[in-house]
């Protein structure tokens, strides 16, 4: 087998070494019970070439992103990523690494780490990042936790436009907690107000900006309200470059900001792994989860960096830890840090800029057809429509036609709920005239 | 100095008039090693004989203090949040966790004096 | 013996291996500064087109300030990173001996195929009808993972072990407030000693106490301490086996017996799976569930710290309270359970994570498995305990074994051997750093002093194990002979020597800003 070193002439030298006649007499502490002899209903090993040709059989019944116009967002976005992002993640070094726990000779993941840190903090408009979570929707979630924490109160409020996926696992996580959760209802039109269910018992207010249904707002009302009431401002971001386009949710006034970090350097990948980033004030820093690389000196007084303040842990404070995290998403967050040094502060803002033209063109040609309502004024690069038909049969039909145009909201939201209708639609720095003119075309035929 | 009374998780406490001032012992800081954060309680918090006051945090550990007597919370040692190395420095001095107004000061009956800690601090070992 | 290097730490600690010279460079081992601080304004790492004329709508809202991101070339960018990551120590490079990690290689294979289009291009919200092969994919791996395990349920969506224990325990949670018909009055969760931290931090987060079982003098869980705490007010045992003490539990099953006699379910904590698979159907002990991290038995890369995907086989009994969303076969093919509303019967405790998973790893572990077979998987587990067991028996004679007997797939030593010598563990580990080995795990699990935890893996040849050995016996010897100094000096050949922890964590800097570096050009 091409992955195991040993040859038999090695295994029983070492057998031998160690005085046993079989491997069998190593497992001698597994009860007879125990020991499996049957035959399992899976295939025996098979060719690197023969493993190629299987999978590659699979990923071939997928119709993707990359092969026909697409409109897909929803908290996912197609975006170019550089040669070079990818070829820097797949090196040894970074790919065949460990978590930093031997800072001597992990300097390189350290570093890499603090920068991207600064960067995430540079564009939330924050004080201090971490080194990333599984992803936005559980970012989310531990936010919720820990503005219970730092206000010791247990009512979160979560706007009824934040991803159905990102109120559903905070509420999943809030459960057995003691936590008192109210998602409020989808609001179309994006004039939701939640000033006046603040109250001196909410622990944190969670709105999404741009929210589900792509509407941009100006968040910094509600963060005066919650300041007032003693309520942290939650700001969740599903599309990270709107980032380069928008104030930050740091100028509006977030006290923790949490958010997808996909769309910069990483894959769609049917959904994972992605990076969740988590940024917040200096003042909560030892409120967060997650691990910290900071930055210090080594015994010749160089500077070095280390993972630090890690007494917050679950591998040191057990079942007082903030957080029972272990893991972060390390290679994706390396992806982010690459893409992001590469685009810069002008590429960044450039890139952004592009999203939103390319999503303002569009909306000037939906609102002609008959049938589609455009739903959204202000947004960055993704629009609710609301179809003359439900929008799921549409999508189905659509893609019959080879477009992948967009996601029903009620794929997120659920049937039945009000929203069958509707259907967001984004659009990237990849969309091109003739993907508008394919959506556009195919949306006209099917509504009529 | 004769006021200062211990526990067995090596918390101490010294007693003037209704007030007690709380912390933990030499023995405690170098157990910890290099302290790098004291999580305080908030003044104004009721603290029950046994409950926890404070977390003190060295790189690789935290600890729990618990408090030897039963008090409301008057001060807090504000110092530890710029020092945190006081603890490791000055452990019964300037490194002292928070002053608590006494509600039951006959609990002190149940601690341990200077005399009988280090009886029991060389029982460790 | 096959070196001949001077293993002497007094030789290096001397010069202290350092040559000046004019950056900092040390030939091949390069400095390389932040790269905010070789930040070019105008340079640019893309070239992108220009938006043409559209009409703004950003409500108004348009950046206005600068955001501070550091402009650099692309060609910079590439030397940046690369430069970094030789700063790394990697399985590419060395053994990577750190127990209970399951450091092995990682076939580039798996790596190839997750950049599949077809894979790496969907997107988690298509129509169904144009992703039957990725829920193909993740119906394989689901299938591999219930055959393995000999488990009837799967749910894929935890991103990671703790992720996975946090489902598990969720669904336990779920299953006992469903039987008691509301908020189970069960409040304790048994966690032995022994434990990884994260199952104490788990079971707090599911609103459970924790009471911790002792581990007995030969490292097992203490059965019979264990059968004393049981009572109505027990939720469930969490219990790694093997255990973290590289040890198999060998009263698995009367544990699974006592503890669900006493109406309380069984979690085990799967991530030393490694060095069973194929040979034990955890099913057969008796558990009620169990996580598997796929970058441990099924050689996903830890990229340095994740992401990682830890999905979790369910008995019949937590089969119901699976969360959402899962794969289900029908007749027109495959298609997506993703509320709770659509869920038939079963009463899903909830959401997890965001869409279906990690499906990249999922597509990584499925070409291991594929590449492997249920053949090769059998011969991992033999693997991996015989280079265990071979480690151990060739440090027995200088190091101390913390128990006797055979171990599994990673071998525990105590400090013992050090006693006397002033060298901790610790010291030991970096002066291996010198020796250009990456160390053991140290100081886990809690209940052994001083602990050394080594886990070669089945991917390391004969060859390797016998360098590694060499270099142990002699550092062994080195403490012996009274170095102390040189060790509590290692490492001195590494691109950074000791970092000062207590600094970092008294004085947080977690970030760059124009002002820290200004301060450290000051000094």
């Amino acid at each position: 087998m091409r992955y195991l070193p040993l040859t038999d002439t090695d295994r029983s030298a070492m057998l031998s070494e160690i005085g046993v006649s079989s491997v069998d007499d190593l497992f001698v502490d597994v009860p007879l019970a125990a020991r499996f002899d049957g035959t399992f209903d899976l295939p025996d090993h098979m060719a690197e070439f023969a493993v190629e040709g299987r999978m590659a059989r699979m990923a071939g019944r997928n119709t993707t992103t990359g092969d026909v116009p697409s409109f897909l967002g929803a908290g996912v976005y197609r975006h170019h990523i550089p040669a070079s992002v990818d070829h820097l993640i797949q090196r040894g070094e970074f790919l065949t690494s460990y978590t930093p726990y031997q800072p001597e000779i992990t300097q390189g993941t350290l570093q890499a780490v603090y920068e991207f840190q600064t960067m995430v903090a540079l564009i939330t408009g924050m004080d201090v990042a971490n080194a990333s979570m599984y992803d936005g929707a559980t970012s989310c979630a531990e936010a919720v936790l820990m503005a219970r924490r730092i206000t010791r109160r247990n009512r979160a409020l979560i706007s009824g436009n934040v991803h159905p996926h990102y109120s559903s696992v905070s509420e999943t996580q809030a459960k057995y907690v003691d936590i008192d959760i109210e998602v409020c209802p989808p609001d179309l039109g994006g004039t939701e107000d939640l000033t006046s269910k603040v109250d001196d018992e909410t622990a944190c207010v969670v709105v999404q900006n741009p929210d589900v249904f792509g509407h941009v707002r100006d968040l910094s009302p509600l963060a005066a309200i919650c300041h007032e009431k003693g309520a942290l401002l939650i700001v969740v971001v599903t599309e990270a470059v709107s980032l380069g386009a928008l104030q930050s949710p740091g100028e509006m006034g977030a006290d923790i900001v949490v958010a997808e970090g996909q769309s910069i350097g990483n894959p769609q990948g049917f959904g994972g792994p992605h990076v969740g980033l988590f940024a917040t004030r200096d003042k909560y820093v030892r409120q967060m989860p997650g691990r910290l690389c900071g930055e210090t000196v080594d015994a010749d007084g160089k500077r070095g960096w280390v993972l630090t303040l890690s007494t917050r842990e679950q591998h040191i404070r057990r079942e007082k830890a903030t957080s029972n995290i272990c893991t972060n998403a390390g290679l994706c967050a390396l992806a982010f840090t690459i893409h992001l040094s590469l685009l810069g502060e002008d590429g960044f803002r450039d890139l952004a800029m592009l999203n939103h033209a390319h999503a303002s063109r569009l909306v000037d040609r939906l609102g002609t057809i008959d049938g589609v309502e455009v739903l959204s004024e202000a947004f960055f690069n993704e629009v609710a429509l609301r179809l003359s038909k439900p929008a799921d049969d549409v999508v189905n039909q659509l893609a019959d036609h080879n477009v992948l145009a967009g996601v029903p909201a009620a794929r997120l939201f659920g049937a039945g709920k009000g929203l069958d209708d509707i259907l967001l639609v984004a659009t990237s720095e990849l969309t091109t005239t003739e993907d508008m003119d394919a959506l556009v075309s195919g949306l006209s035929e099917v509504l009529a | 100095m004769a006021d200062r009374k211990y526990t067995e998780d090596h918390e101490w406490v010294e007693v003037d008039g209704e007030n007690g001032v709380i912390g933990i012992s030499d023995y405690a800081q170098e157990q910890l090693g290099d302290v790098v954060f004291v999580e305080l309680p908030s003044v104004g918090k009721v603290l029950d004989q046994r409950d926890e006051a404070a977390v003190v945090e060295s790189v690789k550990a935290a600890a729990e203090v618990y408090t030897p007597v039963s008090g409301e919370v008057i001060e807090v040692n504000e110092e530890l949040n710029n020092d945190p190395s006081l603890v490791n420095t000055d452990a019964f001095g300037e490194g002292w966790f928070a002053k608590l107004k006494l509600t039951d000061p006959t609990e002190l009956e149940d601690l341990m004096d200077e005399g009988a800690y280090k009886t029991f601090l060389a029982g460790l070992s | 013996m096959s070196h001949s290097r001077d293993l002497s730490r007094a030789s290096a600690g001397n010069t202290n291996g350092v040559v000046e010279t004019v950056h900092g460079h040390q030939g091949l081992q390069l400095e390389e500064p932040l790269l905010f601080e070789i930040d070019n304004p105008g340079a640019v790492g893309v070239d992108l087109p220009e938006p043409g004329a559209f009409k703004m709508r950003l409500g108004g809202l348009e950046r206005q300030r600068e955001i501070g991101l550091p402009s650099v070339s692309e060609p910079e960018v590439v030397r940046h990173f690369t430069r970094l990551s030789q700063k790394n120590y990697a399985i590419d490079m060395g053994i990577y001996p750190l127990g209970s990690c399951t450091m092995k290689h990682n076939p580039r294979l798996n790596e190839k195929m997750a950049r599949l289009p077809g894979f790496a291009n969907a997107h988690p919200l298509q129509p169904e009808s144009t992703v039957q092969g990725a829920f193909e994919l993740i119906d394989g791996v689901a299938h591999w993972l219930k055959e393995l395990t000999g488990m009837p349920a799967i749910a894929m969506s935890p991103g990671a072990g703790a992720h996975g224990e946090l489902c598990g325990v969720m669904a336990i949670r779920a299953a006992l407030d469903d039987r008691e018909g509301g908020p189970t009055t069960r409040r304790r969760i048994l966690v032995p000693d022994s434990a990884h931290g994260t199952n104490p931090a788990t079971a707090a987060v599911c609103g459970f106490s924790v009471d911790a079982i002792p581990s007995d003098s030969r490292g097992r869980v203490d059965v019979k301490a264990f059968a004393e705490k049981l009572d109505d007010d027990v939720a469930g045992i969490m219990i790694t086996n093997p255990n973290t003490c590289g040890l198999f539990e060998p009263d698995m099953i009367e544990i699974a017996e006592l503890i669900h006699d006493a109406g309380g379910y069984f979690y085990c904590d799967g991530a030393n799976f490694n060095a069973i698979v194929g040979r034990v159907r955890p099913g057969d002990l008796g558990i009620d569930c169990m996580h598997i991290n796929l970058h441990k038995t099924f050689s996903t890369p830890h990229g340095g710290g994740g992401p990682g995907a830890g999905p979790v086989v369910l008995s019949d009994a937590l089969a119901p309270f699976a969360p959402v969303p899962w794969v289900v076969h029908g007749a027109d093919g495959f298609s997506l359970v993703e509320h709770a509303d659509d869920a038939g019967d079963a009463k899903p405790f909830g959401r997890l994570k965001g869409f279906h998973g990690q499906m990249g790893m999922f597509v990584r572990a499925y070409a291991y498995m594929l590449s492997h077979g249920r053949d090769g998987l059998r011969q991992v587990a033999n693997d991996a305990v015989l280079n265990a067991n071979y480690v151990m028996s060739r440090l027995s004679d200088v190091m101390t074994p913390a128990f006797d007997g055979p171990c599994m797939h990673e071998c525990l030593f105590d400090d013992r051997f050090l006693k006397d010598t002033g060298v901790s563990t610790l010291d030991f580990a970096k002066a291996m750093l010198d020796e250009g080995y990456h160390p053991m795990t140290m100081y886990f699990p809690l209940v052994v002093h001083g602990a050394m935890l080594i886990e070669p893996t089945e991917t390391e040849s004969k060859r390797s194990l016998d360098d590694f050995i060499a270099v142990m016996r002699a550092l062994v010897e080195q403490a012996q002979q009274g170095n102390s100094d040189a060790f509590a000096a290692a490492p001195v050949l590494t691109p950074r020597r000791r970092l000062d922890e207590t600094a970092a964590a008294r004085q947080p800097i977690l970030r760059w800003t124009p002002e820290v570096q200004a301060a450290e050009a000051a000094e």
